[in-house]
C-alpha cells in the first residue's frame, strides 16, 4: 500500500525505452557512424608530434582514450579516479613543454576541477587540451552525469577556448587543430560509435570559424555540437513544407565568430534560431545574443536549448523529446515560431 | 652534487655561510614587509633556513637564465610566502635587489601573491593552496620523460595538508613513483583562524606519508645543520620512492618579539617596529 498517493504505472505490454549504457552511442538506428574518432585522431596527430601525452582519471575507455593507450603506452598517464590530480598533473606536463591531452567526464570536468583548471591551466595559458565526454544532455543517468551547464562554466573562465564538434569528422579535424592552439582549449567529446554526418557537406574544421552547411530563405539556424546533426535534420523535414532553413555551425563556442554570424543575420530577414545540446543559460544561444545586441541587431530570435533544470533520468530519445531537442520537437516549435507571424 | 652544485651556480662560490644566506633573506623579508606595512612576513622569517638550504645548497639553477632546462624546479604552493621566495631570489641574483622596494606595488614583478606569469624564478601561480603537489607530480613525469635527472621541490604549508588535492597528489607521486619529487612541509602550526593543529589536524603527518608510499623525514626547520642534511638525504635516497620532509619552524624566528606575537598568520607589526625587527635580526646575525 502506497502511503504517498502514487501508484508505480502498470508495466506497459509494449518495449520499453532504457536507459542506454554511457558506453552506447548517441547515433540513431541505422545511421552512418565512425569508432571512436578522437582515440584514432589522436594517434595519428601523436604519430607526428612527440610533444602529445594522453591523461585520463579512470576514463580511459568511456572517452576513446584507450585507443591511443594502446598505441603509445609509454605516453599515456593513467591518473586514476582523481580529476584534480588530473589537471594538475596535465599542467605539470605542459609546462615541461608537452601537449596533454586529459579526458573524463564534462561533469567533473567543469564542476570538480574547475579551480585546477582555472588557476594551474587557464591562468598560465597552458596549451591543455581537456577533452570531455557526455557533455550536455548525452546521458540518461541523471543530473550527475549530464553536464548541461559545462558550457556556461568554460564560458567564464579567461583564455580557454570552447569546442563543440558535431560528428566524426569534427572531431577528427579539431583534433590536430586544437592541439596546434598555443593555450588551453576544452572539447566537448562524443566517445564511441560517433554519428558520420558532415562528410555529405563541402565542410572542414576550422578553429574560431563558423560556417555555413546548409542555405534556406526563411529560417537561420545556428547551432552547435549534436544539435548541428538535428538542426540539419530538421531542415530536410522542414524543406517538405515548404519551409527553407540555413544551418550556420559554429563548433567554436569562444571565441565566437561574431562576424560571419553577423553577416548571415545580416542577409535577409530570416528567423534566427539558435540550437544548442546545453542549458539555456550560459551556452550558445546568450552569446549569439550578446553579439547580435551589441552590434545592433535585433532580429525575430529564438533559442532551442535545455531548461534551466536538473533533468530527469531515462532514454535518451525520450528525454530529448521531452526537453524540445529531438527533430521533430525542433521542426514542431520552428513551424509554429513562424506562423506566430 | 655539491660539486655540480658550485659548478653550475657560480654565485654558490662565495664564502658565505648558510646561517648568513637565511640571515639576508629575512632581512630582505623584513625591508619588504616595511614597503607595505604588513604582509607575511611571520611565515618568511620561519622559513628562511629552509629557503637558504634550497638555494644555496640543493638546487642548480642559473641566476641569469631562470628558465634554464637544466635547472632543479622549485614550485611555491602557497603564494602568500612570495614575500619570502622574493627574499630569496634577490639573495639568489635571479631578482635584482633594487625591485625589493616594489613589493606589492602597482606594476610591480613582486605582488603579494606569487604567480608564475610576474616574477623571474617564480615556477608557478600558487595561493589557490592545495595546487603545487599536483603541478609537480605534472612536472616530475615531464622530466622523466624527457630523461633530465633533476628534482622537483614543492614548498608547502602545514594548513594545505587539510586539501584533499594534496593527498590525490602524494597518492599519484607515489603510484607513478617519482623519486625526483621532494616536497617540503612547512610545519609552523599557524592557519588564518589559529594552530592547525586545531583546524583539521592532519598528524601524525610523517606516518600518513609514509602510509602514502613516501620517503619521510622531520627536522628542526630552523637549524640549517639539520634542514641541510635532511635535504641531502632526500636527494640521496636510492629507491624511486617521492620524497617530504615535514620542517617544524617558528613563526617570526629572529625576531623574538615577533616570535611571540599571538596572532602570527598575516602579522601586524607597528610602524616603529620594522627598524626593531631589523636590530634584532642583527643581534642573531652570525659572526
Amino acid at each position: 500500500m502506497s502511503t504517498t498517493g502514487k501508484e508505480p504505472a502498470a508495466a506497459p505490454a509494449k518495449k520499453r525505452l532504457t536507459t542506454s549504457a554511457m558506453i552506447a552511442s548517441i547515433a540513431a538506428e541505422g545511421q552512418a557512424t565512425r569508432p571512436a574518432p578522437f582515440g584514432h585522431a589522436l594517434v595519428e596527430l601523436a604519430k607526428r608530434d612527440e610533444r602529445i601525452v594522453g591523461l585520463t582519471a579512470d576514463l580511459g575507455k568511456y572517452t576513446d582514450l584507450h585507443i591511443f593507450a594502446r598505441a603509445f603506452p609509454d605516453r599515456f598517464y593513467q591518473m586514476g579516479m582523481a580529476e584534480q590530480l588530473l589537471m594538475s598533473t596535465a599542467a605539470g606536463l605542459a609546462r615541461e613543454g608537452f601537449v596533454p591531452f586529459a579526458t573524463t567526464y564534462a561533469v567533473f570536468a567543469a564542476r570538480r576541477a574547475y579551480d585546477f583548471i582555472a588557476m594551474a591551466i587557464a591562468e598560465e595559458k597552458l596549451p591543455v587540451k581537456i577533452a570531455c565526454a557526455l557533455p550536455g544532455l548525452t546521458t540518461g543517468y541523471g543530473p550527475s552525469h549530464q553536464a548541461t551547464d559545462d558550457i556556461a562554466i568554460f564560458r567564464a573562465m579567461p583564455d580557454i577556448t570552447i569546442v563543440d564538434p558535431c560528428d566524426a569528422l569534427d572531431i577528427e579535424q579539431a583534433v590536430p587543430a586544437i592541439a596546434a592552439h598555443d593555450g588551453p582549449v576544452y572539447l566537448r567529446l562524443l566517445r564511441g560509435q560517433v554519428p558520420a554526418v558532415l562528410d555529405a557537406y563541402d565542410y572542414s574544421f576550422e578553429l574560431g570559424k563558423a560556417k555555413v552547411l546548409r542555405e534556406g530563405g526563411d529560417v537561420l539556424f545556428i547551432s552547435s555540437g549534436i544539435l548541428t546533426m538535428r538542426a540539419l535534420e530538421a531542415a530536410r523535414a522542414l524543406e517538405g513544407d515548404g519551409i527553407r532553413a540555413a544551418v550556420l555551425h559554429s563548433p567554436t563556442i569562444k571565441p565566437l565568430d561574431v562576424a560571419t554570424i553577423l553577416a548571415e543575420v545580416d542577409r535577409a530577414g530570416r528567423l534566427v534560431v539558435v540550437a544548442e545540446n546545453h542549458s539555456r543559460i550560459g551556452g550558445l544561444g546568450e552569446a549569439v545574443a550578446t553579439a547580435l545586441l551589441a552590434n545592433g541587431r535585433a532580429p525575430r530570435f529564438r533559442h532551442i536549448a535545455l531548461p534551466d533544470a536538473f533533468l530527469d533520468a531515462g532514454a535518451l530519445p525520450t528525454l530529448h523529446d521531452r526537453y524540445g531537442i529531438s527533430t521533430d520537437r525542433i521542426v514542431e516549435r520552428t513551424k509554429g515560431w513562424l506562423e506566430e507571424d | 652534487m655539491t660539486t655540480e652544485t658550485a659548478t653550475e651556480n657560480p654565485a654558490l662560490l662565495a664564502n658565505v655561510s648558510l646561517a648568513e644566506r637565511a640571515y639576508r633573506i629575512r632581512r630582505n623579508a623584513v625591508l619588504m614587509g616595511e614597503v607595505q606595512g604588513q604582509g607575511y612576513v611571520g611565515q618568511a622569517l620561519g622559513i628562511a633556513d629552509v629557503l637558504a638550504v634550497a638555494y644555496f645548497h640543493a638546487l642548480r639553477y642559473r641566476p641569469d637564465d631562470p628558465r634554464w632546462e637544466g635547472r632543479d624546479r622549485f614550485l611555491l604552493s602557497i603564494g602568500h610566502y612570495a614575500i619570502a621566495l622574493y627574499a630569496a631570489l634577490i639573495e639568489a641574483g635571479i631578482v635584482p635587489e633594487d625591485e625589493l622596494e616594489t613589493y606589492g606595488c602597482d606594476d610591480s614583478r613582486l605582488p603579494m601573491s606569487g604567480m608564475a606569469s610576474y616574477t623571474p624564478g617564480m615556477e608557478i601561480t600558487g595561493g589557490s593552496l592545495g595546487h603545487g603537489l599536483g603541478i609537480a607530480v605534472g612536472m616530475a613525469l615531464g622530466l622523466k620523460r624527457k630523461g633530465s635527472d633533476r628534482f622537483v621541490f614543492n614548498l608547502m604549508s602545514d594548513g594545505e595538508l587539510g586539501e584533499g588535492s594534496t593527498w590525490e597528489a602524494a597518492m599519484g607521486a607515489a603510484h607513478h613513483r617519482l623519486g625526483n619529487l621532494v616536497n617540503l612541509v612547512d610545519f609552523n602550526n599557524q592557519q588564518a583562524d589559529g594552530p592547525s593543529r586545531d583546524m583539521l589536524s592532519a598528524e601524525p603527518v610523517t606516518d600518513k606519508f609514509a602510509a602514502f608510499g613516501w620517503h619521510v623525514q622531520r627536522v628542526d626547520g630552523n637549524d640549517v645543520e639539520a634542514v641541510r642534511a635532511a635535504f641531502d638525504t632526500a636527494m640521496a635516497v636510492r629507491d624511486d620512492r617521492p620524497r617530504a620532509i615535514v620542517f617544524d619552524t617558528k613563526m617570526g624566528k629572529g625576531v623574538p618579539f615577533l616570535e611571540s606575537r599571538e596572532v602570527t598568520h598575516f602579522i601586524r607589526v607597528e610602524a616603529n617596529e620594522w627598524a626593531l625587527a631589523l636590530q634584532a635580526l642583527e643581534q642573531g646575525r652570525p659572526a
